[in-house]
């Protein structure tokens, strides 16, 4: 890797290049699915390739080739020069960077089992198990269940003297029953829906989720739903299980806060966002009790947002995003940074591959836990709804209004829960729900979710990013919209 | 309103203007390369049945915003895919590694994977070679634009927001895609695509236009006439007012449209209903949508892309889905039609697959009336740009939700009263289709929401807006 690498740097400078960052990444996946008893996908695979970033008349340039020999790398290099050209034809500016320390360093997230080492036949059974069990459910007209890993192997080096080996092991799983009666299909997943659970772990991972003790369970209340009641509509008090208020985090608060999205780099696609610049340190984005970091340190924990260093060399950071309440940080690179006047990046620059150029990401983006216990929560609510398992989501282009529906919630009466209902939903404007907030619950409640689809870009990468959340409680937030009648 | 594609006059290109033949950006292998792979892995494999992809794609794209390029991008790169099958078992394994030893470590691993799993019974042996319809989707100058050609097109449209005293954003990007499908019965298919795509949105301080188009032929791709209609558009959709939510009758444009029925690809395959998790499921011969809607699946309609053959080689075919509102027909792979009684359409993905199959090439029915004359005979409702963010709320009823972006008017009159607040809407598709009044001649549509199809404008009773946002 490294003498590929180190070729690339050279050639890109004696181009003149003024920086230059490659990245050399070898990503091994395995993926398994299984339904209604039988194994659906079962692949391997592997892909090894070089990106290279250069800034050359002050603007930036990026190719990517999979033909490691020197004609491949000289080319790939060439390539790269005569982009940044191209791109300096329309240039405002010369690109400025913030200021960066160089880096050698090696880095891997610690796991236990090598989820490669662990014989296929063994990952399949585990899944057609789980798969059985949820087919004893009557009323059950569908299985399925999937496992998925990737080990990332990568290597970046820069033209400041930078040299970070990182080794990543992600692995994740999840189980979904669907019940088709009347005119209805109802689902339940776990542990989570869209894919389940995912995170920077090992095998250790899967074994803990227990995905064969959870399926009887997840069947019934998939068969059960058919007969709940149906969403009231109006406004609500509402509790959100952790991992729905972790989607709602990654929408509401995740993407808003991307700088790049704020400069309109994004508008195009992605859109742009309400979190303009005035607003830094200015906005009450939610209420007192709401702390949100953006963290993609070891010690926050093994999420899909954690790493040493971001793809352009910034070491890891926590950063205030919302503290008290108050909006307090976007999410940098080291051209962002430098254009709101920062003097350094917190290290979000992230890419899906080899053949990508690195862009501004969510690491892990995490409400801090707060102190209630989830059973005093219920205790101390009057007349709500707990939401839990995300079914559908969507949030306008810059972010402030968004729908979400849970596969399932429970009617809260009097401190109880109550009667099941199907489908439920909520909607607002982002700050405003944010601001009726009034309970979060402790860290014993607290999960860092994987969400490993995230898409953003031109062309479109996919990335994982972790949001830790516990239970939390929402006043006054109106229910029951998503419908077409 | 655009016209349709196959009546278009192909515009004078003012993009691919350095184009002088082949260049150094076409980087295709070529079919005897890709065979040559194939062969190889062929005499490496001790499965029963071997089949191989090799992919090859180079592809390239200029990004702008703020009136500045931003990102430029390149890549290039291959995927070799190999498909075992042992006693009835199948399983895959993939590299981009072309070297004689990562060749034969994918081979055995897609052997071994195969080995230790169980024997699936419906698994049917592989085809010999097909006899197949030919397509003519490679485009030379499209494979050899270069980043000084999508510049110059970029810079144009940059200089033109500046005198408008606009903002813009979009990409441009090109490339060349060529795939191999090859199996040691002796079946040999080939397939290569160029792509083009120009993508617009211009913004001003409360509003905003979008416009975008795809297309293999970079010809086809008038980057500055699509800035211009993104311009009109923010230009038009200042000042936008709130008004309140409720059901409305509603025009959508045909990128609105596409993000809309593309929601119903998957409700078209024979494993989605035998599943029971299509909205056909018990609807199959049942009126559904209006007279007036009929759908197919055609990848030899002249403005399709896409491989005139499947992921185990058969033949797509032309398929009636809906006729006249009533569903009659859905796609196929191989298994799927063994299981259903059916025979293949030529919509089988790669296996091992539990999708089963899809239809990529869907093609609406049309009508005759421009957008100016379904405004004109709209007393109030709104016209809608372009869609966002749409997710299935219930996948029976087909209820999605999702957002209006760039240009949402008030129609009242007639005429087009104005720009009003963005709204979400959660509809039901089935319903929406059951409630079509009139439709403009179906065009190849492109959005962000769903592949590209062939659609048109569409007027509809009654879409049901459910809140407004803030802009």
């Amino acid at each position: 890797m490294k003498s590929w690498a180190n070729l690339a740097i050279e050639k890109a400078l004696a181009r003149r290049a003024s920086y230059a960052d490659v990245r050399v990444m070898d990503i091994r996946h395995r993926d398994l699915s299984t339904k209604n008893g039988q194994v659906g996908r079962m692949s391997e695979g592997e892909s090894l390739g070089l990106g290279i970033r250069v800034i050359a008349d002050g603007a930036w340039g990026f190719a990517s080739t999979d033909r490691l020999t020197v004609q491949g790398v000289e080319s790939c290099v060439d390539e790269a020069i005569a982009i940044a050209k191209a791109s300096a034809m329309a240039k405002r500016h010369d690109v400025v960077l913030a200021p960066e320390q160089s880096f050698v360093d090696t880095w891997q997230n610690p796991f236990i089992k090598d989820p490669f080492l662990i014989p296929i036949e063994t990952q399949i059974a585990v899944l057609l198990r789980a798969d059985a069990e949820m087919r004893k459910v009557k009323g059950i007209t569908l299985a399925e269940g999937s496992m998925s890993f990737r080990k990332i192997d990568q290597l970046f080096v820069s033209s400041i003297g930078s040299a970070i080996h990182q080794t990543k092991m992600q692995s994740g799983a999840g189980i979904v029953a669907t019940s088709f009666a009347g005119e209805e299909i109802q689902k339940r997943s776990y542990p989570n829906s869209f894919g389940g659970q995912h995170m920077l772990r090992g095998y250790e991972l899967i074994e803990e989720l227990d995905l064969v003790r959870h399926a009887p369970r997840i069947a019934e209340e998939c068969v059960a739903l058919h007969s709940a009641a149906k969403c009231p509509e109006g406004k609500r008090t509402i509790i959100l299980d952790s991992s729905q208020l972790g989607l709602q985090i990654h929408e509401s608060i995740g993407h808003p806060i991307e700088l790049d999205r704020v400069l309109g780099m994004e508008a195009n696609f992605a859109g742009m966002s309400f979190l303009t610049l005035e607003k830094l340190n200015s906005l009450r984005y939610g209420s007192d009790i709401v702390n949100v970091v953006a963290d993609a340190r070891l010690a926050h924990g093994p999420g899909l947002g954690t790493f040493g260093y971001d793809d352009e060399g910034v070491p890891a950071q926590c950063t205030p995003i919302i503290s008290s309440g108050q909006f307090t940080g976007y999410l940098t690179n080291r051209e962002t940074a430098a254009a709101i006047g920062q003097s350094r990046s917190n290290g979000t620059m992230r890419t899906e591959g080899w053949n990508r150029l690195p862009i501004i990401r969510m690491t892990n983006i995490s409400i801090l836990p707060g102190d209630h216990k989830f059973e005093d929560l219920i205790a101390d609510t009057d007349d709500g709804i707990y939401m839990e398992t995300n079914r559908s989501w969507s949030i306008d282009d810059r972010r402030y209004h968004f729908q979400f529906s849970t596969e399932i919630g429970w009617e809260i009466k009097n401190g109880k829960r109550g009667r099941m209902i199907k489908t439920p939903s909520y909607s607002g404007i982002t700050t405003e729900f944010w601001n009726s907030c009034d309970a979060i619950c402790s860290r014993d409640y607290w999960t860092l979710w994987g969400t490993p689809n995230c898409g953003k870009g031109q062309p479109m990468q996919t990335m994982g990013t972790g949001h830790g959340a516990s239970p939390a409680r929402f006043r006054n937030v109106k229910v029951g919209i998503a419908s077409s009648d | 309103m655009p016209k349709p594609a196959k009546k278009k006059k192909a515009p004078r290109s003012r993009a691919g203007s350095g184009h002088k033949g082949l260049a150094a950006h076409d980087h295709r292998l070529g079919a005897s390369e890709l065979r040559r792979i194939a062969d190889k892995i062929f005499k490496l494999s001790e499965a029963d049945e071997t089949e191989v992809d090799v992919s090859a794609v180079t592809s390239a794209l200029t990004r702008f915003a703020n009136n500045t390029i931003h990102q430029n991008v390149a890549e290039q790169g291959i995927a070799i895919s190999v498909r075992a099958v042992v006693d009835g078992r199948t399983a895959r394994a993939s590299t981009n590694k072309t070297d004689e030893e990562s060749l034969r470590r994918v081979t055995a691993a897609a052997l071994e994977l195969a080995q230790v799993q169980p024997r699936n019974p419906a698994l049917l042996p592989m085809l010999g070679p097909q006899k197949l319809q030919k397509v003519d989707r490679f485009n030379a100058k499209t494979a050899a634009a270069t980043p000084a050609d999508r510049a110059r097109a970029v810079t144009r449209v940059c200089q033109m927001a500046d005198r408008q005293k606009q903002t813009t954003a979009g990409i441009f990007s090109t490339g060349l895609s060529e795939f191999a499908l090859a199996n040691s019965r002796g079946l040999f298919e080939y397939y290569q695509e160029t792509r083009a795509e120009f993508s617009v949105t211009i913004l001003e301080k409360d509003s905003s236009g979008w416009a975008k188009a795809t297309s293999a032929r970079i010809d086809e791709i008038d980057p500055d006439a699509l800035a211009e209609r993104a311009s009109k558009k923010a230009a038009d959709s200042r000042s936008p007012r709130e008004i309140p939510a409720g059901k409305y009758t509603t025009i959508l444009e045909p990128p609105a449209v596409l993000d809309l029925v593309g929601f119903l690809f998957y409700d078209f395959a024979g494993t989605c209903v035998h599943d029971q998790r299509s909205c056909f499921t018990g609807r199959m011969g049942k009126k559904l949508f209006g007279e007036n809607i009929s759908i197919w699946d055609d990848v030899y309609h002249p403005v399709q892309l896409g491989p005139p053959f499947d992921g185990e080689g058969v033949p797509r075919q032309r398929v009636t889905l809906v006729e006249k509102g009533v569903p009659v027909n859905l796609v196929y792979s191989r298994a799927t039609a063994k299981e259903m009684k059916a025979k293949p359409t030529g919509h089988g993905f790669s296996l091992p697959s539990e999708d089963g199959e899809a239809p990529f090439n869907l093609v609406f029915s049309g009508g005759k009336a421009s957008t100016e004359e379904m405004i004109r005979s709209t007393e109030r409702g709104l016209l809608i740009t372009r869609l966002w963010y749409i997710r299935e709320v219930d996948p029976y009823k087909k209820v999605l939700t999702g957002m209006t972006r760039d240009g949402t008017f008030l129609v009242e009159n007639g005429r087009v009263a104005g720009a009003v607040r963005n709204f979400r809407f959660n509809q039901s598709i089935i319903d929406m289709l059951a409630n079509v009044e009139m439709m403009g001649p179906a065009v190849r549509a492109s959005g962000e929401e769903s592949f590209d199809m062939v659609v048109p404008a569409m007027k509809v009773r009654d879409f049901n807006f459910s809140e407004v946002t803030k802009f």
